[in-house]
């Protein structure tokens, strides 16, 4: 028998016994970040392609959502501060090692460039909108003119901001679940997936959503296929590793993260999307929900299980 | 099987993690906000004191903040006791100060006894009171049937009052429930006790011999300091335990003795030493009488013999004896400290005695050396009035060998019988819970019921207090004066202690409320200082120091008188025995009937689905004293059980599960306890830290935290030589679920 | 210079006296600690063998909890000590997440806080809290640079591990074995 004991009491609160120093907010604020993120790469991109018209959910409707989804992502992250009158701190340096310090001049970048991009499109909610002021007109003109340029900006901290919020997580060596480098592309795929359902939703023509539904569904399958890649790399490594692939392949989180993540936010939406682009009549919002349902749970779970796992001395 | 740190600390969370979730973060050592800075020692006070978490006695600083508050204690550096460091229950000292439980006002009773039921008092109604009552007993029986229970400090202003008074009844734990029999044992041996500290030259050995004694986890500071240079130095540990113990974990040898058979082993030992010629023939010559005698005795004892009673094997029992020789004088058998155990206590530490006397260690480097103490002049008082009766005269003819008065005896001579013309009807109970401190709860309650007036002085709100007419306040010892520490130790030291902060709450020291009750009982002339401070530096003046230096350095060093730490080689040395030698053959037990070698009986066994109930300490704590210390309850805030996994298998018990514990006579645990399956323990015993299970409700931190040895301890094995309450012979078995209890009537 | 600590395994009684003394130097509050005690236990009655060790931070020399922080609130000070600022955290838990010891914790008042091997002490000339209480003597702290200090003599004599070195930390908390 071998019996390993703190024997002085240890009880840090969220440390012990299980370290939760990670609540609900961190994992909220990487699925919003990834939403976000995913909702405006496609905006990006299909403007860059001057599709703007053909995908008018894509490019002009969705992204009206990105600000609210940011500012909610950054209320929760403000929130799982423990040091909030110190918030500030974050900005007054930049530090190229701590994926956090990235992630928040990221959001630095991308909140702003969100806002624009609604102002741009503005007139589409509210067709008697007046800039009022002659220099705010005449920035209108100047980012329209420039609309290309900033989509291509726009595109670039996108994909930052999706990869980030894989890469924060498999940043932390210390959790061997989350010390794998399929963590980064995994989420982006996830952010980019979540992206495409909210355009689904919103998308009122046939042709964009059979777009997106395709798109879709070939990010569920490369999301598939890290997945099975991410465990298999697990079980080839070492004893940390295999504790921490056990969690989710017979331990505390299997049925959550099978049932939850692969099943019904991934497997399910894929064959329903598939039989949408054979035609079948599926009300979209069901997939679609299905995938933001998935998407926000791998995140719940990775966070969780990441936190379990540790190394054993 | 495997228990990891994960599994365990996930369990205990559900039970303290909720204590953590309803209890706020004690910001203990400031109001309100946290203060973050670390201390800074050059901007701090600091007083001296001496430890009072045990008896050690510990010289040591506390230190005080910038706004005089209480921060930390530290260990003094010139103290032979703690040199410079303290234990981790004198380090968390500050917590008994801090805590919020603290009794705050004296207290009389309302409700019934053993109720907790009080109103508060002012000093002089709760004193008044106390007089009245003992003025009564006087009056009604004769002040000897006073009695004076103290286990701390404060007791020898108490003593000395209680002795003005005209009674003698005055007793401490730390005798019939403790280290009795050792003392009588060694006096038998050597005409001298072992005393506290232990004169054990452990720093120089060569090699240890642990019986049961679990140094490292029995945290007396000088022995645990020295056990770790004798480690380093290579000296060699032989432990012998039913558990595997910290101290046997740093052992060479461990030998997992069957409990209550460690007499058989001695005396294989004993055989070993003398057939194999291993002992100090030129000390056994010159030092020793009855040699021949006991050559005779332990012929039969072979390690053969032995094997079969201690499942020691043999050629062990051989090994260890020879590595004992090979050290040898620089070798110490430990005599131990708590050695109550199973009855013939007295007569398995006469087989440690003599086992050292063979080894030829007492009185010798690397062995027992000879301590030396100074003797301050007592501040002057009328002589105390002579006393006619103790509680002794209720044992006629026992307990002739007790050198000092048993607690468990005075408890029992509180019981009446017939031929007994006075029991005692007043008890003082100061710094000691008896209720769980003497075996046999019941006994105790039984004697607190003949009671006219019971007075307990304390600073928690303890099992005891509950039964108390009348409840007061002790200040704690960061807060008070006591009597300067002159205990033995290589070298005469004195200690002094001296308050670093007011009292908090309503709470006095005792020298005050000593000095109080004896101007009310008309004995002022005994009391003649105004302060506690003009005694100690009367004190003091007469050794050539004062209060003021003391109060700079805390401990002065003196010199030794003679030079004679250890036996000078060839040295005529009489022994303060009958025969003025070391006695193997003891004519003062022969005289007074008792065997005059040790033997070995055998002891009751466990019945089936009975398992030996031992005991012992954790590091974190002192008995109950701490057990509502907010800083260490931290570090353990239960006991467990521990259980062999065969047991555990059989019972189908699992790790952390909580269980209630039957003794043989049917007394089950108050509280429930938490498993702890471990291989640490043998399979016929179970193990269980004493300390806890605490059932008065004040205590937030303790109440109903793990469960108590005490009340399982109900089958007291009285040593007859000596009157010690062995307290190992209770047996226990293991209920899942809470049994329905009867109501109890009082 | 390079500070370093020592724990000699053979020696620790587990008495926990170390983190009473940093919770009284450090005004850790009650509930949490800055280092804990492990006791490692293994065989079968009677044939047993047990480590007990001394945990605290391990002052990484390549420390993920420093590389991690967002705002440079976790660092290094001369001698390789890791603290941190508490007015630059922003309780992030970053780097409570990057330690593979579990050493960090947040402080009730919101920062990080954790060992900072008694800095404080340290640069007064004086030996960490829990050092300097140690009834066993069994932690040594110093240079491990000055082969004349505690920590060098007794490495250079005794057999050590460090905790997960797999981890990549390098860390600077020693085990006598
Ligand atoms: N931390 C801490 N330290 C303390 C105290 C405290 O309360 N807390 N109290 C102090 C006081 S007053 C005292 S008296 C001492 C007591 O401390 P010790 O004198 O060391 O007490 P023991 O009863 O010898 O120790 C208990 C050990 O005896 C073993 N044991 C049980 N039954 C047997 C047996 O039949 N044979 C043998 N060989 N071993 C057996 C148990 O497994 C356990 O390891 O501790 C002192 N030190
Ligand atoms: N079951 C069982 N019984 C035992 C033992 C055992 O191991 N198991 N051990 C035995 C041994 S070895 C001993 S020495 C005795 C010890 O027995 P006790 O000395 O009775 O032990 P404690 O339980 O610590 O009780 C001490 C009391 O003193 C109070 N106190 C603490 N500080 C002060 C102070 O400054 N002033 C005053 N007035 N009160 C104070 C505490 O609150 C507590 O109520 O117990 C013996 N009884
Ligand atoms: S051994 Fe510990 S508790 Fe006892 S007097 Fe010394 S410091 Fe205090
Ligand atoms: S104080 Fe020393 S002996 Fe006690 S647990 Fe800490 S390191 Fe070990
Ligand atoms: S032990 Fe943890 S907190 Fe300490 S330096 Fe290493 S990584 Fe950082
Ligand atoms: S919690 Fe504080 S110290 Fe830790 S990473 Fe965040 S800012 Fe840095
Ligand atoms: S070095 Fe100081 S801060 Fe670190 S554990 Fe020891 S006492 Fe605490
Ligand atoms: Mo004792």
């Amino acid at each position: 028998m071998r019996e390993e004991l703190i024997i002085s009491g240890r009880m840090n609160p969220k440390i012990d016994p299980i370290l939760h120093a990670w609540g609900w907010e961190i994992p909220l604020y990487l699925f919003l970040g990834g939403l976000a993120a995913g909702i405006l790469f496609f905006a990006a991109l299909y403007t860059i392609r001057g599709k703007e018209d053909m995908y008018p959910a894509a490019t002009k409707w969705a992204p009206f959502l990105v600000p609210v989804i940011l500012i909610v992502g950054l209320g929760a992250l403000f929130l799982d501060l423990h040091h909030k009158l110190y918030f500030w701190r974050l900005y007054t340096t930049i530090r190229f090692e701590s994926p956090m310090s990235w992630g928040a001049w990221t959001l630095m970048i991308v909140t702003p460039i969100s806002f624009i991009w609604c102002a741009l499109n503005i007139k589409l909610l509210f067709p008697k909108w007046d800039w009022k002021y002659e220099w705010l007109k005449q920035l209108e003109q100047f980012f329209l003119k420039y609309k290309i340029a900033l989509s291509w900006i726009m595109l670039a901290s996108s994909s930052i901001l999706g990869v980030y919020t894989g890469i924060l997580f498999s940043a932390f060596n210390a959790r061997p679940l989350w010390n794998t480098s399929i963590l980064g592309p995994l989420f982006l795929a996830s952010g980019l997936s979540a992206g495409a359902a909210v355009i689904i939703i919103m998308a009122k023509e046939h042709a964009e959503r059979l777009l997106f539904s395709k798109i879709d569904l070939m990010i569920i399958g490369i999301e598939l296929f890290l997945i099975i890649h991410m465990f298999m790399g697990f079980r080839a490594s070492t004893a940390v590793q295999l504790e921490a692939a056990h969690l989710f392949l017979g331990g505390a989180y299997t049925a959550p993260f099978w049932v939850f993540v692969v099943i019904i936010g991934m497997i399910i939406p894929a064959i329903l999307e598939f039989l949408e682009i054979k035609k079948y009549k599926i009300p979209v919002v069901i997939p679609a929900s299905l995938v933001l349902f998935g998407s926000l749970m791998l995140r719940f779970l990775i966070a969780y299980g990441g936190q379990a796992s540790r190394y054993l001395y | 099987m495997k228990t990891t740190r994960r599994d365990f600390i996930k369990i205990s969370t559900a039970s303290a993690g909720g204590i953590a979730m309803t209890s706020p973060v004690i910001n203990w050592m400031s109001n309100g906000k946290n203060d973050e800075s670390e201390l800074d020692e050059h901007k701090m006070k600091r007083y001296p004191t001496y430890c009072e978490v045990c008896f050690w006695k510990c010289a040591g600083w506390t230190y005080t903040n910038a706004e005089g508050k209480i921060k930390k204690i530290a260990g003094n550096s010139n103290d032979p006791h703690s040199n410079g460091r303290f234990c981790p229950r004198g380090t968390g000292g500050v917590g008994m100060y801090y805590d919020e439980d603290r009794l705050k006002t004296p207290l009389i009773r309302t409700g019934k006894p053993g109720s907790q039921t009080f109103r508060e008092a002012s000093w002089e109604e709760a004193l008044d009171y106390i007089a009245r009552g003992m003025q009564k007993i006087e009056k009604e029986h004769g002040p000897d049937c006073m009695a004076l229970f103290t286990h701390g400090s404060g007791g020898k202003f108490l003593g000395h009052m209680l002795k003005a008074f005209g009674s003698n009844n005055i007793a401490a734990p730390s005798y019939a429930q403790c280290r009795g029999p050792r003392e009588v044992a060694f006096f038998a041996t050597y005409g001298s006790g072992v005393g506290s500290p232990e004169p054990t030259d452990i720093r120089d050995t060569k090699c240890l011999v642990l019986i049961g004694s679990h140094i490292g986890e029995n945290m007396h500071n000088g022995q645990v300091q020295e056990m770790s240079d004798a480690i380093d130095k290579g000296a060699t540990i032989i432990t012998v335990d039913p558990r595997y113990s910290t101290a046997a974990s740093k052992s060479k040898y461990w030998l997992p003795i069957k409990p209550a058979t460690d007499i058989a082993l001695l005396l294989a030992w004993t055989h070993v030493i003398i057939y194999e010629e291993l002992y100090d023939k030129k000390y056994v010559e010159k030092y020793t009488f009855g040699f021949d005698e006991l050559k005779e005795h332990v012929k039969n004892y072979t390690p053969e013999w032995a094997y079969g009673i201690t499942t020691i094997k043999p050629d062990v029992i051989r090994k260890t004896a020879k590595e004992m020789a090979n050290a040898s004088p620089a070798v110490i058998v430990h005599p131990g400290r708590h050695v109550t155990w199973y009855g013939d206590d007295t007569q398995r530490l006469r087989a440690v005695a003599i086992l050292n006397a063979l080894l030829g260690s007492w009185g010798r480097r690397g062995g027992f050396y000879n301590p030396e103490g100074i003797h301050l002049p007592k501040f002057p008082a009328p002589k105390y009035p002579k006393i006619k009766r103790t509680w002794r005269d209720a044992f006629p003819g026992k307990y002739v060998l007790a050198d000092l008065a048993l607690a468990s005896g005075m408890c029992d001579a509180t019981i009446p019988t017939l031929d007994r013309d006075c029991s005692i009807k007043g008890w003082i109970v100061n710094g000691t819970n008896l209720i769980s401190t003497l075996p046999d709860m019941q006994n105790t309650l039984t004697a607190i019921s003949h009671l006219e007036l019971l007075v307990v002085i304390d600073t928690m709100p303890m099992e005891i207090t509950g039964y108390a007419d009348v409840v007061l306040p002790e200040c704690t010892y960061l807060e008070r004066y006591d009597m300067l520490r002159t205990s033995k130790h290589r070298f005469p030291t004195i200690a002094l202690r001296m308050p670093a902060s007011e009292p908090l709450y309503n709470s006095k020291p005792d020298w005050w409320i000593a000095k109080e009750l004896g101007n009310r009982l008309g004995l002022q002339d005994y009391f003649k200082y105004n302060d506690i401070t003009e005694l100690l530096d009367w004190q003091l003046k007469q050794v050539g120091s004062s209060l003021k230096e003391m109060q700079r350095i805390g401990v002065k060093k003196l010199n030794r008188e003679f030079d004679d730490l250890y036996f000078q080689e060839n040295e005529d040395v009489e022994f303060n025995t009958p025969t003025g030698k070391i006695e193997l053959y003891s004519t003062d037990l022969e005289g007074e009937g008792f065997d005059p070698m040790p033997k070995y009986t055998a002891h009751p066994e466990p019945q089936e689905g009975f398992y030996r109930l031992i005991y012992g300490r954790a590091p974190m704590h002192t008995f109950s004293r701490t057990a509502n210390n907010p800083n260490l309850t931290d570090l353990m805030d239960e006991n467990t059980v521990w259980i062999n996994p065969k047991v555990a298998k059989e019972w189908y018990l699992e790790n952390n599960q909580y269980i209630w514990l039957q003794n043989q006579d049917g007394v089950v645990s108050t509280f429930p306890i938490k498993v702890r399956i471990t291989e640490r323990i043998r399979w016929d015993s179970v193990y269980m830290v004493h300390g806890f299970g605490h059932s008065n409700k004040k205590l937030s931190r303790a109440h109903g935290r793990g469960a108590s040895d005490s009340e399982l301890i109900t089958n007291v094995m009285l040593d007859p030589i000596m009157g010690g309450t062995g307290m190992r012979g209770n047996f226990v078995t293991f209920l899942t679920e809470e049994p329905v209890r009867k109501e109890v009537k009082s | 210079m390079r500070y370093a600590m020592a724990i000699d395994t053979k020696k620790c009684v587990g008495c926990s006296d170390c983190v009473v003394a940093c919770q009284t130097e450090n005004n850790v509050p009650i509930g949490y600690c800055r280092d804990w005690v492990v006791e490692v236990m293994d065989g079968t009655y009677p044939q047993l063998e047990m480590e007990i060790r001394s945990e605290r931070c391990n002052h990484c020399d390549n420390s993920p909890c420093v590389r991690c922080c967002p705002t440079g609130a976790s660092h290094y000070e001369p001698g390789g000590i890791v603290t941190v600022t508490h007015e630059d955290c922003i309780g992030c838990s970053a780097c409570i997440e990057s330690c593979p010891y579990d050493a960090r914790y947040t402080h009730p008042d919101g920062y990080v806080d954790k060992c900072t091997f008694c800095l404080h002490r340290v640069e007064k000339g004086q030996q960490p809290a829990c050092v300097s209480v140690c009834p066993t003597k069994c932690m040594y702290f110093g240079d491990l640079d000055n082969p004349n200090s505690d920590v060098s003599k007794i490495m250079k004599n005794r057999k050590w591990k460090v905790l997960a070195p797999e981890a990549g930390t390098n860390p600077q908390v020693y085990y006598l074995i």
